[in-house]
């Protein structure tokens, strides 16, 4: 049963067990060690079909019964390990399993007190950073759910109780190394840096110059070390305008960088202007050079009374400020949770499209494409862009990499989307620790939102308008967000790479891509046809923006059932199909002619047959 | 190029660029003689009025930009013809025969405005003057909008016109006028091709018998209206229960009869009725309808349910009026215009409730088929004419129960049967002949094809045809040609095309039918129609079809055990009740939440593996109900998705398809199997995949100047979120550089 989401509940019954028989689309997130764990956890008592990962030890169990916002109230088992908590029901026709990363937990509370009437009026209510919320009932004699909160509190949280996160504890073991994913000087040699324009600077190698940035930077040719460090001073956090990408015909590139420290007064910084030439000139046909400020126009002003601010006309001549009236990371949260209330745990029904748009959800998604589109256009335009926001690691890493995506489809590959996760996000220093808090209890911190989540958002939603651009699928932006929370694999943990080399992430944690890469063939899209040169545009309006249900509303069971992708089912089929056909023909070869049977080729693989598709007919 | 005023003088906007100015043409047309343009003419089409140096333009953003041509007015058509050589690149490819991509059938002009000192005013027929405005926004039935520009007009050419253009197709006209008429006294005969289709036409006893023999439906063929006796709406031949005798018919002139739908395989059966007229001696009408009932039960052998349609479902008016608001949203005149619109986008959806109507009749249709389904209880659907929502209703009901109508020629065939036979008053409901006083017009049967998009578009592989398809059966309801959608019942289709003299030894008029899609589309563009996701029955059945094994497939969708003793079991008396009540003119409304009623239907259904030649259930939360893009966003530039759409993936399945066709072929060839004869669709082959749009085939695909759209006036869009929107991103906790 291996089909089961990790992370689902889901009623078992025989027919859904052969409903569930296309793999490639269901919302799970699977181990494939767990026959080694149950090796495992033969030292323990046996327990029936709790999933269990190498590293993984049991806490606790408990009766309780689980109220289930669909089904109602089921009793059932609850076990607590230091990765997960699993719950399953008593009930066997139909069974009904919940699979749930401690690392997934915002929030636990205590609902009702020792003398609360009514029925399971009495227990735990937790709050999921995954849109759902769990509700378990206990018996109101003997402060039953006292053991049970502390020990749920202390492992759900284990930073908060000086514990390891799981990821440091798991003994999970793949054929792929998926820390060697990406390596920065790779990927500049990659898009032909550096070359007589751009140059590697190691200033950073110790983190001295910037403690947010990664190691390697790719800068200007012509400016020197020093005129960086004079740079780092004018600019927030030290985060001065670096390279993300270069364009390889026209030489235009995208710059990154956080705010000039402008302040009330309006302070000039004359190396910073320089330093915003030389990039200009680089390519020798940017007449001016756009400076992206993601926020709205009010607040980058209003940055400037924390000693913030943009780029001036004046002291910036050739250079022109648009602003992408993008918002901050508060608004992000409040509209996700907006989201959650008409989604969770009953689609909103009589005025979905009105509320919808009240969560202007959407619209966020649609503002922050918009603003991708503009970089994109104005780079395949020939002009070098500078994109900045406040400090550079939510809204610009969201607009440098979807951009990106947009520009170059080496990032539209399973590989190459790793890549670009690894760097704009992971190396440039956007705070996954703080905007998702792993292992902390603080759930009500200001410094959580859903930026990294709105990033993957609007990849679907461009793996929507261009269903075969990409080549991973669905499974495999939903297999990453699950693991943004989960703390099973390093990949996500810290904010920057200055404290992940402190904390060793790499040599003693397992990166995400370790597991995908191990398995990808089931985050395929088969429909995925290469062409190499092609900018993709999607179209940021309403008219084509759609709420990604399978992901915000999977738990809904109702909504769940709908998600399967009839046309891709009915394309494996058809592969299969051919599949056959191809086999038959090549018996027949055979029987007709041995001397052919050399040159025919061995059935092809269902990977092969991906590839062989995408060779026009 | 050379820019040009806007006519009104002072006008400040922004001013046309064109390719050619009039003075350059004029001399183009000295150095090319007197080479008129030609339009492209039907058999029996004339041209009533042009006029030269008409400006054809789109609003771009600030630029507008245009062409220079002919601007005509037939008996068929308003037809733009450029002064450009005909395009240099090749033709587009999806083509319909009978129209150029600038050609207006008259009965496709949904609205016109007029512009005059950069004001637009609607245009009302019957209320023009000598005046003309300076610029003419035509807004099409099928979506298009059309600016064109009379300011470098010949003044006495601009006026014709435009006065031809409003009088032809905003005016009242008679049926006669209808260019059908005119086209099929010009026209050959057309061969007699729906011979050879599939499509059951539901005009012969024959056709009834077949389609009764199919279901094993336990009713009889009716002749009592052979030659329209009895009523002028019903068709000659149509099915009702054995106890439904002549004189019963007789009685109420067709009123309050139970007309035979369709037989569910456990015996129950779909009926359909129109309301008794409501001032009868209630003994008469309450004895009548015990009897009528009494009929459908086959002496209550099997229990039957009324549904009311005008209790719980939309007026007509209201129905108009919801779909005016909604088309309104795709009619953009300009860039501006669209990016203005999207920032209210969903609500102004949810405004206009055109959705929310689509919902609830895919939500009462469900709970039929509930009622046929799960409780084997017959249902008569009943509506004041049995010929708007009732139509709707029975349709969809048929399509999810069984699969033969989602095939092309069964859902041709259905169409026939429920609406054509059925008596869907489709000339007054298109409001063809602007005849104001007459009936409502309203959108019933577009409403019937969202409905089945819906369905299309949630389970594909369920349909034979494809989404394009029913795109095209909806534009062809406003090309005035088609004898399917011009009449208001078979009578009044057989009274107007017998010959207007009887002395005149002429043959009736043999109007084309919609189903004759060869007269539209070539044989390559017709391959669009066909769905390439369709799961077709097993091959098995193949042999033995038109035998009764069609039935065998239908009955597994849903375990038999469901047939649990029904609730419902014979009729009732508080059902009778009801009905009399409804009869009285008194409408009960019982609201049931047909999501609760249904609820367990769906469990059963979803438990199941979905089978798409079983039963198929509409998904109706708020998410799944969308909007028919292809439809409503085809024509809209700023929505194409250069490159992309769900048309790619479509696209490739196709391409597979073909593969999978040559391989199969290679093998037959190889195993020496030639004999049998595998069907060679013809698969499109367009341009490469990344030059197409998404509104793909329907955009014209030449001179597409891409630029990717960046959304204007979004500034406005988030203007007080909270006071979260001022708070800075990281509270600063005083960090080295502040």
């Amino acid at each position: 049963m291996t089909m089961l989401g990790e992370f689902g509940f889901r009623l078992k019954t025989q027919t859904m067990a052969s409903a569930s028989t296309p793999t490639y689309n269901s919302n799970n997130l699977e181990n494939n060690s767990s026959k080694n764990a149950s090796r495992e956890s033969l030292r323990m008592e046996p327990l029936a079909d709790v999933p269990q990962l190498p590293g993984e030890e049991r806490i606790t169990d408990k009766d309780i019964i689980y109220i289930c916002p669909f089904n109602g109230a089921v009793k059932g088992k609850v076990s607590i390990t230091n990765y997960r908590l699993f719950f399953k029901s008593f009930e066997v026709d139909p069974a009904m399993t919940l699979d749930v990363p401690l690392g997934v937990i915002s929030r636990i509370e205590k609902m009702g007190g020792a003398s609360s009437r009514g029925e399971n009026s009495y227990g735990l209510d937790i709050t999921c950073k995954d849109m759902r919320n769990l509700r378990f009932a206990l018996k109101q004699e003997g402060h039953s759910r006292r053991d049970i909160f502390e020990l749920l509190f202390r492992y759900a949280f284990p930073l908060s109780h000086s514990l390891q996160l799981f990821a440091f504890l798991s003994q999970e073991k793949f054929s792929e190394n998926g820390w060697n994913v990406y390596s920065a000087i790779l990927e500049y040699r990659r898009q032909g840096l550096p070359n007589n324009k751009w140059r590697i600077t190691f200033v950073n190698e110790q983190y001295e110059l910037c403690d947010t940035y990664p190691t390697v930077l790719m800068v200007p040719f012509k400016a020197t070390d020093e005129d960086l460090r004079k740079v780092s001073a004018f600019r927030s956090r030290n985060r001065i305008p670096v390279v993300s990408w270069i364009h390889p015909v026209n030489q235009a590139v995208i710059m990154r960088c956080s705010q000039p420290l402008v302040g009330m007064s309006g302070k000039r910084n004359k190396d910073d202007e320089r330093y915003l030439d030389t990039i200009r000139e680089a390519n020798g046909q940017t007449a001016k050079l756009t400076i992206y400020d993601a926020r709205p126009n009010v607040n980058a002003v209003a940055n400037k009374a924390t000693g913030g601010g943009y780029e001036g006309e004046d002291a910036y001549q050739n250079a022109e400020l648009v602003f992408l009236d993008i918002h901050n990371i508060h608004v992000m949260r409040e509209s996700l949770k907006k989201l959650k209330d008409i989604v969770y745990p009953q689609v909103e029904e009589t005025h979905w499209l009105s509320s919808l748009e009240s969560t202007h959800w959407l619209e966020h998604i649609k503002l922050v494409l918009a603003g991708a589109i503009q970089v994109a256009d104005k780079l395949s335009s020939g002009n070098s862009v500078v994109v900045h926001c406040s400090d550079g690691w939510d809204r610009t890493a969201q607009l440098t990499s979807l951009s990106m995506l947009m520009l170059d489809s080496y990032y539209r590959t399973m590989t190459g989307f790793q890549v670009l996760v690894q760097k704009e996000w992971i190396s440039f220093g956007h705070k996954f620790s703080s905007r998702i808090g792993h292992g902390d209890k603080n759930h009500a911190d200001a410094d959580r939102s859903p930026i990294f989540v709105q990033f993957i958002d609007c990849v679907w939603q461009m793996t929507k308008q261009f269903p075969t651009a990409f080549e991973f699928n669905e499974l495999f932006l939903m297999t990453i967000l699950d693991n943004l929370y989960s703390c099973r694999f390093g990949t996500f943990l810290y904010n920057c790479e200055s404290v992940r080399d402190n904390m060793e992430v790499k040599e003693k944690t397992v990166s995400l891509w370790s597991m995908i890469n191990s398995e990808n063939g089931k985050y395929i899209n088969p429909f995925y046809t290469k062409e190499s040169s092609r900018v993709l545009y999607p179209v940021a309006s309403m008219r084509h923006l759609e709420l990604w249900v399978s992901y915000y509303i999977r738990w809904n069971p109702r909504i769940r059932q709908q998600q399967q992708n009839p046309v891709e089912q009915r394309y494996m089929e058809m592969l299969a199909l051919r599949d056959q056909y191809l086999k038959k023909l090549e018996e027949l070869q055979i029987s007709d002619s041995p001397r052919i049977a050399n040159n025919s080729n061995s059935p092809a693989s269902p990977t092969q047959l991906v590839h062989h598709v995408q060779t026009p007919l | 190029m050379l820019s040009l005023g806007s006519g009104g003088g002072k006008s400040t906007k922004p001013s046309f660029v064109s390719y050619v100015t009039p003075e350059d043409m004029k001399i183009k047309e000295k150095e090319e003689g007197l080479r008129s343009k030609h339009p492209y003419l039907l058999p029996g089409e004339v041209v009533f009025c042009s006029a030269n140096h008409v400006l054809k333009y789109t609003q771009e953003d600030v630029s507008q930009r245009g062409v220079y041509g002919t601007l005509l007015c037939t008996n068929f058509k308003i037809a733009f013809i450029s002064d450009e050589s005909a395009s240099q690149e090749t033709a587009p490819p999806f083509r319909n025969k009978l129209l150029s991509e600038n050609d207006i059938p008259l009965t496709c002009v949904d609205n016109i405005y007029g512009v005059s000192d950069e004001k637009k005013k609607l245009i009302i027929g019957g209320q023009v003057k000598s005046k003309y405005p300076s610029k003419l926004i035509i807004q099409c039935k099928d979506l298009r909008v059309f600016h064109f520009s009379l300011t470098y007009a010949k003044e006495e050419e601009a006026k014709k016109i435009f006065q031809g253009i409003v009088h032809h197709s905003l005016e009242p006209k008679s049926l006669k006028c209808v260019f059908a008429f005119s086209y099929c006294e010009t026209a050959s005969p057309s061969q007699a091709s729906r011979k050879s289709s599939l499509t059951l036409m539901f005009e012969t006893k024959e056709d009834w018998s077949v389609e009764l023999g199919r279901t094993k439906g336990n009713c009889k063929v009716s002749s009592a209206n052979e030659d329209y006796v009895i009523s002028e709406k019903l068709p000659q031949f149509f099915v009702v229960p054995f106890a439904v005798s002549d004189d019963d018919i007789l009685r109420f002139l067709g009123k309050g009869i139970p007309f035979w739908c369709w037989s569910h395989h456990s015996g129950c059966a779909l009926f359909k009725m129109a309301c008794l007229p409501t001032i009868q001696e209630d003994g008469i009408s309450q004895k009548y309808m015990h009897r009528m009932l009494d009929a459908v039960t086959q002496d209550q052998l099997c229990p039957v349910k009324i549904e009311d349609l005008s209790s719980c479902l939309p007026a007509l008016q209201d129905l108009q009026l919801s779909y005016n608001k909604f088309k309104q949203l795709f009619l953009i005149d300009s860039t501006t215009e669209f990016w203005v619109s999207d920032m209210k986008w969903f609500s102004s959806l949810e405004n206009s409730g055109w959705l929310e109507i689509i919902r609830q009749c895919l939500m009462k249709a469900v709970e039929i088929v509930d009622y046929l389904e799960s409780a084997h209880t017959s249902v008569l659907i009943v509506e004041e004419h049995c010929s708007d929502l009732c139509c709707v209703l029975s349709s969809l009901v048929q399509i999810m129960l069984d699969p033969y109508y989602r095939t092309r020629s069964g859902f041709q065939s259905l169409i026939q049967k429920e609406w054509v036979a059925g008596g869907h008053s489709f000339l007054d409901r298109c409001n063809h002949l602007y005849q104001k006083e007459k009936e409502v017009p309203a959108p019933v049967f577009l409403l019937f094809l969202e409905c089945v998009w819906q369905l299309l578009q949630q389970h594909a592989p369920a349909f034979q045809f494809s989404e394009t398809y029913l795109t095209v059966l909806s534009d062809s309801i406003n090309i005035p040609l088609f004898s399917t959608f011009l009449f208001n019942s078979q009578h009044h289709r057989d009274t107007a095309i017998k010959p207007g003299h009887p002395e005149a030894q002429r043959s009736p008029l043999n109007f084309p039918s919609v189903w004759d899609w060869s007269l539209q589309f070539d044989c390559k563009a017709q391959s669009l129609f066909t769905n390439p996701l369709y799961v077709e029955k097993p091959i098995q059945d193949k042999a033995l079809r038109k035998t009764s094994h069609q039935k065998h497939q239908r009955q597994l969708s849903l375990p038999n055990t469901l047939s649990k003793p029904s609730p419902r079991k014979g009729f009732f008396k508080e059902e009778t009740d009801n009905l009399k009540k409804i009869f009285l003119g008194k409408r009960i409304s019982k609201w049931l939440n047909p999501t609760e009623s249904s609820k367990e239907l769906y469990e059963s259904w979803q438990r199941k593996p979905l089978d798409y030649q079983g039963l198929l259930l509409p998904y109706l939360d708020g998410p799944s109900v969308r909007v028919w893009m292809q439809r409503y966003l085809r024509w809209v530039p700023e929505a194409q998705i250069f490159g992309g759409g769900s048309i790619t993936t479509v696209n490739r399945v196709l391409e597979l398809a073909s593969e999978i066709q040559d391989l199969q072929k290679e093998v037959e060839r190889r195993s020496c199997r030639m004999n049998s004869s595998t069907a060679w669709t013809q698969v499109y082959s367009g341009p490469p995949l990344s030059a197409r749009l998404s509104s793909f085939p329907f955009t014209a695909t030449h001179a597409w100047s891409f630029k990717p759209a960046i959304p204007s006036s979004i500034r406005q869009s988030l203007g007080s979120v909270s006071s979260l929107a001022d708070k800075e991103d990281d509270d600063c906790q005083g960090s080295g550089v502040l």
